[in-house]
């Protein structure tokens, strides 16, 4: 049965003062901007957000969202069947392959893509002897649309991948030899049952959409993230507004997802046999060509890209050695993010998984919502609380600036927390309670335990939280470029400022140095067993 | 006196919401004593090891560990202060540890650990077996090295958790003898928590019968077996036959003509006869019925009987004689029966 507190310990006790505290970090940004759009007098916040340019942000942004999502499932699920039930050849490569793009940032992708169609592109110096003045502009909605499709669809690939393997073979098979001819089958049974792990992939991509930055202020295409950036400077009160609207659509798509997720769950079983495979025959080389071409546009052509720029620099001038310190930047910055996750995730899983009770949901749901709040948004409740607090400061202490990395570091912990708290909730979900109670007969007091018993056994869940939260910092854009001190350049406001003075020579090196790191979280994301 | 007795539960209560696990159950066990708390699953029996262990609190009552009170209204000694083992279903080794490090986990680290890991080891059969992993054990390894664990502190009383439920059938007759060898030889006093009455039966010295939260009845097996309190307890017990009749006294008029009682009674009743007690013969005196089916057990068979008037009767015949369903058979009692009042 679910309490409303925790069993009266010591020990909660003491978790709960870790936990409460954290809990109410997390819930502090959308708390404070609804405060500061709630100081917009109602008629004039209706006004605004009924004004033309308001509701085109907002019509862009459906637009958006809805279009990538199409495109991605229309991407993702023949992907995810190919390598999954048919005898297409080089299955595992393809999988790799396919999957690679979910971990490019999506300014890197945006980046690529205008570096050879852009007007400073190289394909408009290519075509131009060939009498074609002037090729058509990549920015705007197009250029968005591509290159979200083209780094979002791992999402879909990725969920309905794990739902193919997750049906139970014996149900298509039932359906066979009660009369069903294999279409029929693969209609009547198969989709019914990846109905929600398509959904859960569509969700995924419709979230990544509507959050993204990088990706659509390098297009110019004006959405709420950027339209909610390009206000900033411009009136906050408003830019708050907007957030509210932004964040609310965002936990709607979260709850719909979850709500999938949950009812999806009946098909999560491992079946024990392998499905058999669809034999491709003579369609195996259109098979082929459709997913050389997927890698081509998501993976292949941005690389190619990106080294062409790389070289072009080298030859001009640029050196490797100007990536280093960005680098450094971006390493310390991660790792002291990625390690303060480490430590805040663990009281707050202890609490959710060892003393369950209505208190503890209610905290792990506030720190939840980091996942549906957009960097943006997170960035500006911490220029707001800059602005104000550290402001004050300066006055008194006659500090010039009040971005500093104790604050970048405070918004990157609220946004990517709940990235430490999934794996290391698994990982002491899998320590049998039974462990840590022997432990206590056997005269350990419950410190010593923990740390004797329960953090060794948790510790690859533990792990893998840090390890990707410190990955997703790496690539994060909006929070860093409007709360890191100035002059302290990462890798991506390197790439982001040599982007927009199109100095693409000079973006290469850090944008490739970016995808090698970032590859490395895909241990975490492909399936060992393929 | 209190100090001859290894473990004291004094009105023991616990709630879960609105679930009443366990109701006053008081019991003591005498020290170097084996006791086993019976009961089908759901009675509260693992709620009461787990208090007497510290890993729940009770309501109400007092828990006494060797004179000492560790819990009552205001005392709640946590479980790494009671100088209790434990040894769970699952055995709940440290999967990260090796059996010399689990053996030595409760142990201080000192320079006799060693010694007392390997003596442990001795005992429990594992010499050679410092170095492995849990994972690389039969289940029947793994039991005796939690076993060992447990043991390893020199704990005033050991409590057992369903140990044997996870062992094949085959296996677990020797693993049972294995235990009851072990803690006899450690001279540490024993609860065991089960819900197989041949299990309590063969291990313990004294078995208390729990149902929905509260013990029923405590005693000997013998005495368990042969005189339970109620209609409810014989059933658990073992097989019973209850057959309806009329007390008078010393004697019941029943379908098996009359049966004496153990206690003097009146009035309708109840007459517990269990299946051995009852004597098949193809002629000769006795109540008159037929057989319904058999089963043939090798060294015993099942008998299933339904008498003339049609009460249903079952009885442990030995093998010799071949019995087949439909055939006409005579049932005589034998010895004293309990009779419960309906």
């Amino acid at each position: 049965m679910i309490t409303l507190l925790p069993r009266r310990t010591g020990a909660s006790r003491l978790l709960l003062a870790l936990a409460i505290p954290l809990a109410l970090a997390a819930l502090f940004p959308t708390l404070y901007l609804a405060l500061r759009a709630a100081q917009v007098p109602p008629n004039e916040a209706a006004a605004y957000l009924m004004r033309s340019g308001t509701l085109r942000v907002i019509g862009r942004s459906v637009l958006l969202v809805s279009t990538v999502s199409l495109a991605a499932a229309a991407i993702g699920i023949p992907a995810a069947w190919l390598t999954v039930r048919t005898d297409l050849r080089a299955r595992r490569l393809w999988t790799i392959v396919l999957t690679v793009p979910l971990v490019i940032p999506s300014y890197v992708g945006a980046l690529a893509l205008v570096s050879a169609f852009g007007q400073r592109g190289f394909v408009q110096g290519w075509l131009a002897p060939l009498g074609v003045a002037r090729i058509p502009s990549i920015y705007g909605f197009w250029g968005a649309w591509l290159s979200i499709t083209l780094l979002s669809y791992p999402y879909v690939f990725l969920s309905v991948r794990a739902g193919l393997k997750g049906l139970d073979p014996a149900l298509e098979e039932a359906s066979r030899t009660l009369g069903r001819p294999a279409w029929e089958t693969f209609r009547r049974v198969t989709v019914p049952q990846l109905a929600p792990a398509i959904m859960a992939g569509v969700l995924l991509v419709a979230l990544y959409t509507l959050s993204d930055f990088g990706a659509v202020a390098i297009m110019q295409y004006n959405v709420f993230t950027r339209a909610i950036y390009l206000r900033l400077s411009l009136d906050l009160e408003t830019a708050a507004l907007l957030s509210m609207v932004l964040i609310a659509l965002s936990i709607a798509i979260l709850a719909l997802a979850n709500a999938t997720e949950r009812r999806g769950s009946y098909y999560a079983q491992r079946s024990a046999r392998a499905p058999r495979r669809v034999t491709l025959g003579r369609w195996q080389w259109v098979a082929q060509a459709f997913v050389a071409l997927i890698a081509l546009g998501a993976l292949i052509a941005p690389l190619g890209v990106l080294g062409y720029w790389l070289v072009n620099g080298l030859q001009q001038g640029e050196t490797l050695r100007d990536v280093l310190i960005p680098l450094q930047r971006s390493i310390r910055a991660a790792a002291l993010a990625a390690l303060a996750c480490g430590v805040l995730a663990l009281p707050f899983v202890v609490l959710q998984v060892r003393y369950p009770s209505r208190l503890s949901q209610m905290l792990a749901r506030s720190v939840y919502l980091g996942y549906a709040l957009p960097g943006v948004v997170v960035a500006l409740a911490f220029v707001f609380i800059g602005a104000r607090v550290l402001g004050a400061l300066k006055t008194w202490f006659g500090m010039t600036d009040y971005r500093s990395l104790g604050l970048l570091i405070a918004a990157y912990i609220v946004r990517f927390i709940p990235q430490a708290l999934g794996p290391a909730r698994a990982g002491l979900l899998q320590v049998n309670p039974h462990l840590e109670e022997s432990a206590l007969t056997l005269g350990r007091s419950r410190p010593r335990v923990f740390w004797s018993i329960t953090l060794p056994l948790m510790r690859p869940g533990l792990v893998a939280g840090v390890a990707l939260v410190f990955l997703t910092v790496m690539k994060e854009l909006p929070v860093t470029l409007l709360l890191a001190p100035s002059g302290y350049t990462t890798l991506a406001t390197r790439i982001w400022s040599a982007s927009s003075e199109s100095f693409y020579a000079r973006a290469a090196a850090p944008a490739l140095v970016l995808v090698l790191i970032s590859a490395l979280s895909l241990v975490y994301i492909l399936d060992d067993d393929d | 006196m209190t100090e001859s007795f290894a473990l004291t539960c004094h009105d023991l209560s616990k709630s879960f919401g609105p679930v009443r696990a366990v109701e006053s159950v008081s019991f003591r066990l005498e020290s170097g004593r084996f006791l086993a708390l019976l009961g089908p699953s759901g009675c509260g029996k693992t709620t009461v090891l787990r208090m007497i262990a510290g890993l729940e609190r009770p309501d109400s009552g007092v828990i006494e560990l060797a004179g000492r009170v560790v819990s009552d209204v205001r005392t709640a000694i946590p479980p790494d202060q009671r100088r209790v083992g434990l040894v769970f279903q699952d055995y709940a080794l440290f999967p990260h540890l090796t059996v010399a490090e689990n053996i030595g986990y409760g142990l201080a680290r000192g320079a006799d650990r060693p010694a007392r890991v390997a003596a442990l080891l001795d005992l429990v059969g594992l010499d050679g077996y410092e170095a492995r992993y849990p994972r690389e054990l039969s289940g029947g390894q793994q039991q005796r090295v939690a076993l060992a664990r447990a043991l390893a502190p020199q704990p005033d009383l050991i409590l057992l958790d369903e140990p044997f439920s996870n062992l094949d059938v085959a296996l677990r007759t020797q693993v049972r003898e294995d235990v009851q060898r072990i803690i006899r030889a450690a001279g540490v006093s024993a609860v065991l928590v089960t819900h197989d009455q041949d299990e309590a039966m063969s291990l313990a010295d004294c078995i208390a019968v729990m149902f929905a939260g509260r013990i029923h009845q405590i005693g000997a097996p013998r005495a368990l077996y042969e005189a339970p309190i109620s209609r409810q307890v014989a059933q658990f017990l073992g097989d019973a036959n209850l057959i309806p009749g009329t007390a008078r006294g010393e004697v019941a008029e029943t379908a098996l003509g009359d049966i004496v009682l153990r206690e003097v009674a009146h009035g309708p009743v109840e007459v517990l006869l269990r299946p051995e007690a009852l004597e098949l013969r193809s002629d000769g005196t006795g109540a008159q019925g037929h057989i319904q089916r058999t089963v043939y057990h090798g060294s015993h068979q099942s008998v299933w009987v339904t008498l003339t008037g049609g009460t249903p009767l079952k009885a442990l015949a030995p093998a010799d004689v071949e019995w087949r369903a439909g055939e006409q058979v005579r049932v005589r009692a034998r010895g004293a029966a309990r009779a419960y009042p309906v």
